[in-house]
């Protein structure tokens, strides 16, 4: 036996390595948590490349910084004078999407929806990937130390990126949304169909579990649907690309992420989410369902009285002297007719019931000229 | 009486060492630029510089254990940087590092064209062995792709070529 062994000394080592590993992967595939001399690994390894990586993406920013900040200066000043102009034109349209959110809070209060906030996010720096294409995990520089922890979502402005997958004391492992181990509750931004998000081994995405018989079509977008409990509701996903029928009764949706995930160097990790009521503007005082649609809904715009005015009669009283009355008192926020743009349709004003009672919505019209500044 | 078949070119094979010092900065080296890079360079994790690493070890120490155990440790270390279950990479390397060094005792392993065969040849057989591992004890739905892996095959097999070149300077004769 021993002259066995010891004339196949080679082969006998490479199987008793390979067996530990099978043992080892075995029992890491049982359990469902990582533990032991398996998680210390992970560990040692994660702490000792991840400072190596923080150093070396910290030099490139410092090396980038210099350049651009002292040295390539070129353009700044034309960049400035389009910048301002870019904030003057965002403030017009800030004022209009202010009121359109004004307006969804008090609709939503009304049929008591339950609205989640991002309420704290964490900003942090991609430093390293997993390097590895059957893995897509990132590594950003903000661990426990940060008060990061697993199952956090990770979004960038553009979309969803993926979650923290697990937590070290100065970094943290995210899954990317492309993996094929990830799944995000999606929906259909118009037609509301709702599925599962899915990675695949190319790290594309595709939403899943669509039935056949429903129509998508291209372009469409994908926002998460806040059923997985960890991606807030509402975020950008992606936009479709193409659908097909797949295997089963399922449609094969691809979709395209809103978030360059090949590029990501910044992220924000989603600390706390808060979830309540929505409110109204309380300061309006309490609104009707029936106002709130009658400035939602066309209405067909009041004719004046029949009888043709005569020539240097006094006006005829206006038919709406509580809407006049509000016109004099000034209100902070103007209409949202007021922002609205140019090209936009814009919806008649509705004409107050006269048997309102209490506060009106209304406010005096206002052209798109007329918008605060 | 057995006569050992080898197709050097040369009368005696060459066994190299390296310092302590290469020996553990290389596979790091090499490591940290397999998690960095792609931060910048997304298609850069078509390469597998951890892999070509193993190669260039074991065929020029030309031992079978040193190769498997080079191959395990540095395949090791490369699970620990994704979030699947340790021993993946590991157990691919290890036969990979088995195998190269097997081989580089048969065959003349300085020139470009047989570094560019053995980058391209070894990386099928790293992923043939990844798949099998990650799909049947691993319980991981991979996708096969055979053009995708014919390319990063072909890519490897050309940085092969640099790689080894490059490394070639801290090689020591034994």
């Amino acid at each position: 036996m021993e002259n066995v062994l010891t004339r196949y000394r080679n082969t006998t080592i490479l199987v008793a390595v390979l067996f530990a590993q099978i043992i080892g992967l075995a029992v890491q595939i049982k359990k469902p948590t990582e533990a032991g001399p398996m998680r210390l690994l992970r560990y040692w390894v994660v702490s000792a490349i991840t400072p190596l990586e923080r150093g070396v993406v910290g030099a490139g920013h410092g090396l980038r910084d210099l350049w651009s900040d002292y040295l390539y200066l070129r353009g700044v000043r034309e960049e400035n004078r389009e910048l301002k102009q870019q904030i003057e034109q965002m403030r017009i349209e800030e004022v209009r999407l202010q009121q359109d959110a004004d307006q969804a809070r008090r609709l939503q209060a009304l049929l008591a929806f339950k609205e989640q906030f991002i309420s704290q996010t964490v900003a942090a720096q991609v430093i390293g990937t997993s390097g590895s294409e059957q893995s897509r995990i990132l590594y950003i520089d903000k661990g426990s130390a940060e008060g990061i922890q697993p199952d956090m979502a990770v979004v960038t402005p553009d979309g969803i990126v993926g979650k923290v997958l697990r937590v070290f004391r100065t970094s943290s492992q995210v899954l990317e949304i492309g993996d094929q181990s990830s799944g995000v509750g999606g929906i259909l931004e118009k037609s509301r169909l709702q599925g599962i998000v899915k990675g695949s081994g190319a790290g594309e995405i595709s939403l899943q579990y669509v039935m056949s018989d429903e129509k998508v079509e291209p372009g469409e977008r994908v926002l998460t649907s806040g059923g997985d409990r960890i991606f807030p509701k509402g975020l950008p996903i992606g936009t479709v690309t193409g659908a097909a029928p797949g295997r089963d009764l399922f449609l094969n949706i691809r979709v395209k992420p809103s978030a360059a995930l090949g590029r990501v160097e910044e992220v924000l990790v989603i600390t706390k989410v808060v979830e309540k009521e929505a409110e109204s503007d309380q300061a309006a005082g309490p609104v009707r369902a029936a106002d709130i649609l009658a400035q939602r809904l066309p209405t067909v715009e009041r004719k004046a009285p029949s009888a043709p005015p005569t020539p240097g009669a006094a006006a005829p009283p206006s038919p709406t002297p509580k809407s006049a009355a509000n016109a004099s008192s000034a209100t902070p926020k103007p209409s949202p007719v007021a922002g609205a743009p140019a090209g936009n349709p814009v919806r008649p004003k509705p004409t107050p019931a006269p048997t309102r009672s209490g506060p009106s919505l209304e406010t005096p019209p206002q052209t798109s000229e007329g918008a605060p500044r | 009486m057995s006569v050992a078949v080898t197709y050097t070119s040369r009368e005696e094979i060459e066994v190299y060492r390296f310092s302590p010092f290469a020996t553990v900065l290389i596979p790091l080296f090499a490591i940290l630029a397999q998690v960095f890079v792609p931060v910048k360079l997304r298609f850069f994790s078509v390469f597998d510089l951890p892999l070509l690493v193993t190669l260039f070890f074991a065929v020029a120490r030309r031992s079978q254990v040193s190769g498997l155990m080079t191959g395990a440790i540095i395949g090791l270390l490369q699970d620990a940087m994704t979030h699947q279950p340790l021993g993946l990479y590991g157990i691919a390397k290890t036969v990979v590092g088995y195998g190269a060094s097997s081989l580089g005792v048969k065959i003349d392993v300085e020139n470009p064209g047989s570094r560019l065969l053995i980058g391209f040849g070894f990386y099928w057989v790293h992923q043939a062995v990844y798949f099998l591992v990650a799909r049947n004890i691993g319980g991981l739905q991979l996708e096969w792709r055979w053009v995708h892996t014919f390319g990063a095959a072909l890519a490897n097999g050309l940085l092969a070529i640099v790689i080894f070149a490059v490394l070639d300077r801290h090689k020591q004769r034994a």
